[in-house]
């Protein structure tokens, strides 16, 4: 009864949290000083009355709250609003580009991962070891190179190497030959690999410093007193005590992959979200520009509402708070 | 003993990069608009110490570079004369720390497509990048220092208000936030201006983390024996605030300080690689970067990827300086408790 009472607290949060951040959002596209349809009426091919027909077709006529309702209506029919430079519903949009930026962002995380959770706990087995040293001095490196820089850095590479390719998700004629699958790994090798190594240095910090928190507290030395194996007391007795900041950890990781990959997306011509928001932002097309804020949103609100779930689950003193 | 050099080498690091910029105009042998059309995108001036007979020259020497017939962009040295590197020479402008004669050029990082050198656009535009990300920082930390404190010291329904919106903030992913926030304002507007602009969204967008740290200081801090003696003596809100309170929070606001400055010269140079920030013919090193959304620069002028190596440098010394401090502070804090 009690997880019931908890998610229904957390979910109430996470429904509040959109809310606000979908006025912000509305609110911050309606400060714009031009709109799509100015645009289009400097164009001397269509008239004023074309212009003035498309306003009211549109509903750009409306007042701003009834406006907000309506975008907000759409969002739950799921369309998200109308693009007026693609001339379809934004959702039509979205979903394509958004099972790339997964793609991206997944592999990403995976990667990440499988680079912080054995060096973090190495680090904290034998903090102070050369791999520990050199975890630290190549974190700190990372950490100050902005992802611009990155990402940059190894386009370059690609292009002087000339073994990967440098951008996009394809290449021409891909689906004849074959290797379409081979091919998309291809291209997704060194943005991801940029991303991995943007997320990788944060994670293995908190990584290292839960597992030395961990490793150090007395239940473990009395297990070691005991006489179990470093293996058993790493993985059985250290891991799951660490485990609660590693969790939270897990949805903010999203968000910086999140952010992340919007720049990482666009430097690398990645078909993602990334391309469509900048090129929404430059023709004004405010409804997916507020598409993918709203897109990104939910999805941050509902990785932390999965990784609290999961903190309950997994610690029982989060239980205990409640 | 270890610790004060390691601190000396930082602070000389970090006085180096900001002189370099600073006094740009004396270390960069250009200014950063002259072009030299006759010599786009040339690689990098080699700088020679032995000449075509054999004889070693304690001063390096540059050849000119020709064309190349026939073909763009390609350039060879001319070995018949040698120009001799001149320091602290006077030209029209002021003096050079660097400079050579007119019949040779000194184009230490190489030219873009306009023939601009740059070594020296990367100084002046190190000028903007900086002094964007520092006004920015201000206006976060100023914001930030009166959101916290004002949430911490008052507490109840303002605190709560003041609360949720910096998590409403720090909920958001920010690079979609600061671009819809900019998308949102002109496009096109003339350099000196967008440099405002673009401070005002970048700082109005970092005030979130700073306020919620200085909340907590504040929160503590009036808890104090000697704050509540004070209170206690009749002291008011504003003066307790003033004279006991904030003090207290100058540790918190100097390492905001130190990680945000180098965040912001990341935003800045994000915003202008995009085309959103400080355009033409003002250098920034976003807007210098711009010219590698086009493969052909990446292919073949990798020169121009300077910018990078001066944005991994400026974060670089700011990390390292922001965990001195930190590591300063943790010891103060280790040596000496309040309690």
């Amino acid at each position: 009864m009690r997880i019931l009472d908890y998610l229904k607290r957390r979910f109430l949060h996470a429904v509040l949290l959109l809310a606000a951040i979908s006025v912000l959002t509305f609110g911050i596209a309606q400060l714009a000083p031009g709109t799509f349809l100015d645009e289009m009426r400097l164009n001397p091919q269509i008239s004023a009355q074309t212009v003035d027909s498309l306003r009211v077709q549109y509903g750009l006529d409306q007042p701003l709250p009834v406006r907000y309702l309506r975008w907000i209506a759409s969002a739950f029919a799921g369309e998200f609003g109308y693009s007026l430079a693609y001339n379809m519903p934004v959702s039509a949009l979205l979903w394509t580009r958004m099972r790339n930026t997964f793609l991206l962002g997944t592999t990403a995380m995976l990667i990440a991962w499988s680079l912080a959770l054995p060096l973090g706990i190495w680090g904290a087995f034998r903090p102070k070891g050369w791999i520990d040293r050199g975890n630290s001095a190549i974190s700190t490196l990372l950490l100050s190179s902005p992802e611009l820089a990155l990402g940059m850095l190894f386009m370059l590479a690609a292009a002087r190497f000339g073994v990967l390719p440098t951008g996009g998700m394809t290449s021409l004629y891909s689906e004849q030959t074959g290797f379409a699958v081979a091919d998309v790994i291809r291209h997704l090798a060194i943005p991801a690999t940029v991303l991995a190594l943007v997320a990788a240095p944060m994670l293995l910090r908190h990584v290292r410093a839960a597992m030395l928190e961990a490793w150090n507290s007395p239940f473990v030395k009395a297990a070691k007193g005991h006489g179990i194996g470093n293996r058993r007391l790493l993985l059985h007795h250290a891991l799951p005590a660490a485990a609660n900041p590693l969790i939270s950890l897990f949805g903010l990781s999203l968000a910086g992959l999140v952010s992340g990959s919007f720049l990482i997306e666009v430097i690398m011509g990645w078909p993602g979200l990334g391309p469509l928001f900048i090129n929404a932002i430059f023709a004004r097309d405010l409804h997916v520009v507020m598409a993918v804020v709203m897109l990104f949103s939910v999805l941050l609100v509902i990785a932390n509402l999965i990784s609290d779930v999961l903190l309950y689950a997994v610690d029982p003193r989060v239980r205990a708070e409640c | 003993m270890l610790m004060h050099r390691k601190i000396f080498a930082i602070a000389m690091a970090f006085a180096a990069v900001h002189c370099g910029i600073l006094f740009a105009g004396f270390f960069a042998p250009y200014m950063p608009s002259a072009q030299h059309r006759e010599h786009a995108y040339a690689r990098p001036t080699k700088l020679h110490f032995v000449d075509a007979q054999g004889q070693v020259h304690i001063r390096p020497f540059v050849y000119p570079s020709v064309p190349v017939e026939g073909e763009g962009f390609q350039y060879r040295e001319d070995p018949s004369s040698g120009y001799p590197i001149r320091f602290l020479s006077r030209k029209s402008d002021g003096i050079h720390l660097l400079a050579v004669d007119s019949q040779a050029d000194l184009f230490l990082f190489g030219t873009d497509g306009y023939g601009r050198d740059i070594f020296s656009r990367l100084l002046f535009g190190g000028r903007i990048s900086l002094l964007a990300a520092m006004v920015a920082t201000l206006l976060s930390l100023l914001i930030g220092v009166a959101a916290g404190g004002i949430a911490g010291h008052f507490g109840g329904a303002v605190d709560a208000v003041i609360m949720r919106s910096s998590e409403l903030v720090l909920a958001l992913p920010w690079i979609y936030l600061l671009l819809a926030i900019r998308g949102s304002l002109p496009l096109h507007v003339e350099p000196t201006r967008t440099l405002i602009l673009l401070s005002a969204v970048i700082g109005a967008m970092g005030w979130a983390r700073p306020a919620r740290l200085i909340r907590g200081v504040v929160l503590s801090a009036r808890e104090r024996p000697f704050v509540s003696a004070a209170r206690g003596f009749g002291a008011s809100e504003w003066y307790l605030l003033r004279r006991h309170v904030l003090p207290q929070t100058l540790g918190v606001i100097t390492a905001q300080a130190v990680t945000l400055i180098p965040q912001f010269v990341a935003a800045e140079a994000t915003l202008s690689f995009l085309g959103l920030g400080i355009g033409e013919p003002v250098p920034s090193w976003g807007n210098m970067l711009s010219a590698f959304q086009q493969f052909q620069t990446v292919s073949s002028y990798w020169w121009m990827a300077a910018p990078l190596v001066a944005l991994v440098a400026v974060s670089l010394t700011y990390f390292v300086l922001a965990d001195a401090l930190h590591q300063a502070g943790a010891r103060i804090n280790s040596g000496q408790s309040y309690a």
